[in-house]
């Protein structure tokens, strides 16, 4: 193979790199986020069993799986689990307590204010910034014109 | 002194590399080349509060070791040339703080051994220096907080993924030998920047191996027209 141009290079590289075993990790990731969703229904309808109403019950959800992740993470069992799972426990709501709570535990060295407090979003800030900007966008546009 | 060829510095003399230390990490001190490093740790800490004090630690220790190993006073060093990987480089500049050594801080990444080495022998070779101590330190834990992403994140790394060492290495190199048999810097051959477009991060090898293709194939090209074998 002869390498003339970036492109060519780069080509070479992805030729030469070992792949992600894609079949496994989907595999893994999928039923990790399948265990953590079903988790949160057995939440759920227990907490509908006791008598709350519907967005209560959401939202002790979303608190009970926050909470879980964010001690595992703590206890350094989160980011193994997340090894193995990839997306699966990353894209539910477990991924983003572990993404504010990682950066706390790393920058904490660096004090609490400039430290924790300043490095806590550096992961997990773009996604509020940019998704409260798109629900702002979109609230402005459901307000005006439907 | 004088440059040859395109990028060849010949040297009047050749300074002699007297001592070497390396102070090794854990995962270091399970590879194959464990046999070889003065001293293998077994936390990443190494007793201090953060990665940056460790690594701090770590090459102050080194070079501390170092000094004593090859039996020159402290006072009879006249420079040092060291870096790493972090901001102002805060490992080396922190960690030799204590040395009382005139210090010339050195980046050059993972080229920042060799560079600190190509510049010291230079000063010995011109008779500025009698004997210089080249160092440098990386930690991976300090390498990824800065430069990806935090330890406790649960990401995966791809297979391509390159993992910074957690260690120090360091020389001392002197004008004379001290009747010890030590090698010598003969030659300096720096290399040039190549980008190749690359863009991951945590795919090192293949930003060197471009660069480190083109001074392999210049550098023995020349010496295989040299030795009229091309």
């Amino acid at each position: 193979m002869k390498i003339n141009t970036k492109k060519d290079y780069l080509d070479y590289v992805d030729k030469k790199s070992p792949n992600s075993p894609i079949l496994k990790n989907c595999f893994n990731a999928f039923w990790v986020g399948g265990l953590i969703c079903t988790i949160g229904q057995i939440i759920f309808d227990f907490c509908e069993y006791k008598g709350f109403d519907y967005t209560s019950c959401s939202t002790i959800v979303s608190i009970t799986l926050i909470g879980i992740s964010a001690f595992l993470t703590g206890l350094n069992i989160f980011n193994k689990i997340g090894k193995f799972a990839g997306a699966g426990s990353l894209v539910p709501i477990t991924g983003f307590a572990n993404s504010i709570v990682s950066p706390a535990i790393e920058y904490k060295s660096e004090g609490y204010v400039m430290g924790v407090g300043g490095k806590m979003f550096t992961v997990a800030g773009p996604v509020l910034v940019y998704g409260i900007s798109a629900s702002v966008i979109v609230g402005i546009i459901a307000t005006f014109f439907v | 002194m004088k440059k040859i060829g395109l990028q060849t510095i010949k040297l009047d003399t050749s300074p002699y590399i007297l001592e070497t230390s390396s102070i090794v990490g854990p995962k270091e001190s399970q590879g194959p080349l464990a046999k070889y490093f003065d001293q293998c740790l077994e936390d990443e800490f190494w007793g201090e509060k953060s990665w940056e004090k460790a690594e701090s630690k770590i090459i102050k220790e080194n070079v501390n070791s170092l000094v004593a190993k090859s039996g020159i006073a402290n006072t009879d060093i006249d420079y040092c040339f060291a870096g790493d990987l972090l901001n102002q480089c805060i490992s080396s500049s922190f960690g030799l703080r204590e040395t009382n050594i005139p210090f010339f801080g050195v980046f050059g990444a993972c080229s920042t051994f060799v560079e600190s080495m190509c510049l010291g022998s230079i000063f010995i070779s011109s008779n500025a220096a009698n004997n210089v101590i080249c160092a440098t330190s990386s930690h991976f834990c300090s390498a990824e907080k800065q430069f990806r992403f935090p330890l406790e994140l649960g990401n995966q790394r791809p297979q391509s993924a390159q993992w910074t060492v957690t260690g120090s290495g360091a020389v001392i190199l002197s004008n004379s030998n001290l009747n010890r048999d030590c090698p010598q810097i003969t030659y300096i051959t720096p290399g040039k920047i190549v980008d190749m477009g690359v863009k991951d991060a945590n795919n090192m090898r293949c930003c060197y191996g471009s660069s480190c293709f083109r001074y392999f194939n210049n550098t023995f090209k020349r010496y295989w027209q040299k030795a009229k074998l091309l």
